[in-house]
């Protein structure tokens, strides 16, 4: 059965600074409800919207790294419906049923190996308040407090083609464009709710089913996954998969019916008559072109190329924006692109949990900068440690935020390598260790397990090498 | 002395060489408002105290010897859909009845600093939707001339405040003749500017794209002298064009090459007609060259502007839902689409009539219908007008087809009210600047003149309007 998926993304220009149509702030998060606001921007009665340009040339930017064509004029259009969150119950925003407004229309992104998704359209938009409810849900609250301090505030939302048939892909495609947008600078997508998601999906030709409320990428993945089942389930079961919108349920882990029936809602759109149609001019898309920062596929290809870094690496750097700029600001302190790219992707990576690589926060509470990594390389590279010292070193200063040298100067301040020290170990070890004694003797590579025991005993302050030797010494004395 | 008869000119005049004080100014027209109100109900509120403490200031400026501004002391009354801080802007609607504005309209800000004095908001019909002054929460205004009749509308509190003698000048808005239509209604002049030469920033929105900040005076030279202080550029209205002009009284305007328009003249009252006739006949005499032209899209005129205007004000008052400004009323126990509904209901019938028909208009399936083809009627009217202005300075004929009529007459039949409006929605939709002039009586009723001319050409239109003002000499503000 053929599955096909189609995604909005919405993406706040927190980049911009200020709102889409007044001077209010876009950072909102964190302030006293509706502080964050001005007359334009809570609808009120006499005031005009003015169009931020900043917002239209960083929207231009998002739309060239999505391939799409930039068309000469754009226009921003009403969408009208009522809810308490839009203060003045319609919503500006792009649309181009009527001839292409839009600031970006018919791209192409490439992802993963060799994947790509056609971008039907990016639009220009302005997001709505929020309604606070009393016991933080619809269905308990008896009433719902309203903040307008995000109302206004410059929304970017990308619609793809339904061109994905596995969530697997949607998940690759979704880092990519978060990626992109963290290169330009326009988003920062580690804020709450700063990108969002919402999917569409049909199985086998059949309706299509709007999946929203999904606050994490990895929840969309998730979330796909169960539509498509219960997609699957229900036509092989010869029941009719209903056209609807269904609600992620975070908790359940799985998708709902929305509880207030949304009926077809006519939007009656039609062309704001307060902001006058935008002419780009012919060299908007080459100024907006020259402006723009290097894109992940540029930088992955120089880190290649330059670096000779493998294609996995350099993807897995690049995929975060903040992981690359350490790399890259590592070098600066050190340059030996490989070894510190693998410190970075192998070992580094293993300290952060899945929820902070969800939220794109990869490295919060992680004490180690790009200088301590440098550090670490280089003591490696001249032998000063051995890898799994250097291993160890890591593990503590990503707690400690100490420098390398001096975690490695304290280790070695605490290492035991006092014969008598150590023979002690070793003999209590061979006490319990009867067996392996016995079989130590005949076969020297079992020697290593006992070694492991004393590293154990000593919680891995004992000097290997030195143990080693005592211990093979005692070996040869007992037999 | 009976400074409150004087024009703006007069009045700036007076004070500014200390022959009369602002104060005392004030004070007499405070004192004629008193009188007359209750026979015109021009005004929602007056500002007596404000106005009398601004006064003083004016006139210790003009002792001081500071620059007070070419309208220093000059009475002015805002229509009360142009927000004044701090000064409840009602919109006639029990929707707004509470409501006080936290900034200025550009207009209201420009007219401060060239030293006006606000006396009070101006009456109109609930949102500016009407011809009449009919459809106000605060009662009907009524016709100076006779106060039986309707002042026009919708800025019928300004055009009557104007006649009545209350103030000097006014400030009311255009949306498909509301300063016109009321002008000529009492014998007033009113002008509509060019779209986009008058900030529209703090009019509260009917239809965005066809209306106007306009001025009402007793005379041609009062209305340029308000132009002179609100038109031009402001960076909080995205749609105004650059500059800022500046218009005279000693403009030229011999041998003006003036086109009257067929289509205006044949639909008119007979009196109308013969009025306008004569109106034309005065400007040949004047040395204007004058002939008939036609502006054959004029059919379609009402059709296309009641469909934009509807469009348009459906979706600018969705905004009056009570959450964040309006009348006393609780939300408990409502779900917040019943509460909406609830609330919403307050809005008068001509208000509700026009949110449905421009939903309507909207709706999907139905945009290429009717708002697409109303948008093409308005190309087709600017083509016929760019192709008549090539060939005429200004363009004119009845501001009203009408005589101004009886207060109910038409007030239960909407399409008969809307069609007394074909003559100055034309200039709306084409967004070229129009004034209304007296032009005479007939039955001891006023009928204005119409003068269009082609987008920033005010001073144009001004030069005409002025040379058949003095020729005409009609009588401007009748005994009360």
């Amino acid at each position: 059965m053929e599955t096909r998926i189609g995604l909005e993304i919405h993406c706040q220009l927190t980049g911009v600074g200020t709102k889409l149509f007044c001077s209010c702030k876009c950072d909102y998060r964190g302030k006293e409800p509706n502080s964050n606001v001005c007359p334009t921007c809570s609808g009120l009665p006499g005031t005009l919207p003015l169009l931020n340009r900043k917002a239209v040339e960083f929207a231009g930017m998002i739309s060239l790294a999505l391939g799409c064509r930039i068309p000469d004029e754009i226009a921003f259009y009403r969408k009208n419906y009522f809810y308490p969150d839009l203060p003045k119950n319609f919503q500006l925003t792009q649309y181009n049923a009527y001839g292409v407004t839009s600031i970006g229309v018919d791209g192409r992104l490439s992802y993963g190996d060799s994947k790509s998704a056609g971008i039907r359209r990016v639009q220009l938009e302005e997001d709505p308040g929020r309604l606070v409810y009393e016991t933080g849900s619809m269905e308990t609250s008896s009433y719902a407090l309203v903040d307008y301090n995000r109302a206004g505030v410059p929304l970017v939302e990308v619609v793809t083609e339904p061109d994905f048939d596995d969530p697997k892909d949607v998940r690759l495609f979704l880092d990519k464009i978060a990626s992109i947008i963290e290169h330009l600078g326009v988003c920062d997508t580690k804020l709450e709710g700063s990108v969002r998601c919402d999917a569409n999906v049909s199985v086998g030709g059949g309706s299509r089913v709007e999946i929203k409320n999904v606050s994490s990428f990895a929840d969309v993945e998730k979330a796909l996954r169960y539509e498509i089942t219960r997609q699957r389930t229900m036509t092989s079961r010869d029941m009719q998969v209903r056209s609807e919108t269904r609600h992620w349920d975070d908790a359940r882990k799985l998708t709902k019916e929305s509880r207030t029936k949304e009926e077809e809602q006519d939007y009656r759109y039609f062309p704001d008559p307060d902001v006058p149609t935008v002419v780009l001019g012919g060299d908007f898309v080459a100024l907006t072109r020259a402006s723009m920062p290097e894109l992940p596929d540029a930088r992955k290809e120089r880190f290649v190329t330059r670096f000779g870094l493998s294609g996995h690496v350099a993807q897995v750097l690049i995929d975060n924006k903040e992981l690359a700029d350490f790399f890259e600001s590592a070098l600066k302190t050190y340059e030996s692109p490989i070894e510190i790219a693998n410190w970075i992707v192998t070992d580094l990576m293993g300290f952060i949990d899945e929820r902070q690589k969800e939220e794109r926060s990869l490295l919060l509470g992680i004490k180690v900068g790009p200088e301590h990594i440098a550090e670490l390389a280089r003591m490696v590279d001249r032998g000063m440690i051995n890898r799994s010292t250097a291993k160890q070193i890591l593990g503590q200063i990503v707690q400690s935020g100490e420098m390398p040298s001096q975690a490695a100067k304290k280790m070695r301040a605490s290492i035991i390598d006092d014969e008598n020290e150590l023979l002690k170990v070793i003999d209590s070890v061979f006490k319990s260790e009867k067996a392996a004694v016995t079989d130590a003797k005949r076969n020297p590579n079992a020697a290593n397990f006992l070694l492991g025991k004393v590293m154990q005993a000593t919680k891995g302050l004992a000097d290997p090498k030195a143990a080693l030797e005592l211990l093979q010494k005692r070996l040869k004395e007992a037999s | 002395m009976e400074v409150w008869r004087l024009g703006a000119a007069d009045v700036a005049a007076g004070i500014r060489s200390r022959e009369f004080s602002a104060e005392e100014y004030i004070q007499q027209l405070l004192e004629r408002i008193e009188r007359v109100e209750p026979k015109v109900n021009a005004f929602v509120t007056v500002q007596g105290k404000e106005a009398l403490e601004k006064a003083r200031l004016v006139d210790r400026r003009v002792k001081d010897g500071e620059q007070v501004g070419p309208l220093a002391g000059v009475a002015v009354s805002i229509k009360d859909n142009i927000c004044v801080k701090g000064i409840k802007t009602t919109c006639a609607s029990k929707m707004l009845e509470n409501y006080l504005p936290p900034y200025d309209a550009t207009v209201v800000r420009r007219l401060n600093e060239a030293g006006a004095i606000l006396i009070g908001k101006a009456n109109l019909d609930e949102f500016a939707m009407g011809s009449t002054t009919e459809f106000s929460r605060d009662g009907p205004t009524r016709n100076p001339w006779d106060i039986g009749r309707v002042p026009g509308g919708s800025s019928g509190g300004s055009a009557a405040s104007v006649a009545a003698l209350e103030c000097a000048v006014s400030l009311g808005s255009d949306t498909g003749g509301s300063v016109r239509c009321p002008a000529s209604f009492c014998s007033v002049v009113g002008l509509k500017p060019t779209y986009g030469l008058v900030s529209r920033y703090g009019l509260v929105s009917y239809a965005n794209s066809l209306e106007q900040i306009g001025p009402v005076g007793r005379t041609v030279s009062d209305v340029a002298s308000v132009m002179n202080a609100i038109a031009g550029y402001d960076e909080s209205d995205n749609t105004t064009a650059p500059g800022k002009p500046s218009y005279s009284m000693n403009g030229k305007s011999g041998g003006l090459r003036v086109g009257l328009v067929k289509e205006f003249v044949q639909g008119a009252d007979p009196q109308v007609e013969k009025i306008t006739q004569g109106a034309a006949n005065m400007l040949a005499d004047q040395g204007c060259r004058c002939e008939e032209v036609s502006l054959p899209s004029v059919e379609f005129a009402l059709a296309s502007y009641y469909t934009i205007a509807t469009a348009e004000a459906s979706s600018n008052l969705a905004r009056y839902d009570n959450v964040r400004y309006g009348f006393d009323m609780s939300p408990e126990g409502y779900e917040w689409n019943s509460y909406f509904a609830k609330v919403r209901s307050n809005f008068g019938d001509e208000v509700k009539r026009r949110i449905i028909v421009g939903s309507y208009v909207l709706s999907s399936g139905y945009y290429g219908k009717y708002y697409l083809k109303a948008q093409q009627v308005r190309s087709l009217l600017r083509k016929e007008l760019k192709s008549l202005f090539k060939t005429h300075d200004v363009l004119v004929g009845p501001t009203m087809p009408i005589l101004p009529f009886k207060i109910g007459e038409k007030v239960d039949d909407p399409l008969k009210m809307y069609l007394v409006d074909v003559d100055t929605v034309v200039a709306n939709l084409a967004g070229v600047p129009a004034i209304s002039v007296p032009a005479g009586f007939a039955d001891g009723l006023p009928v204005g003149l119409q003068v269009m001319a082609d987008q920033f050409e005010e001073q144009k239109m001004l030069n005409a309007a002025s040379l058949f003002e003095s020729a005409a000499g009609v009588q401007r503000s009748p005994e009360l």
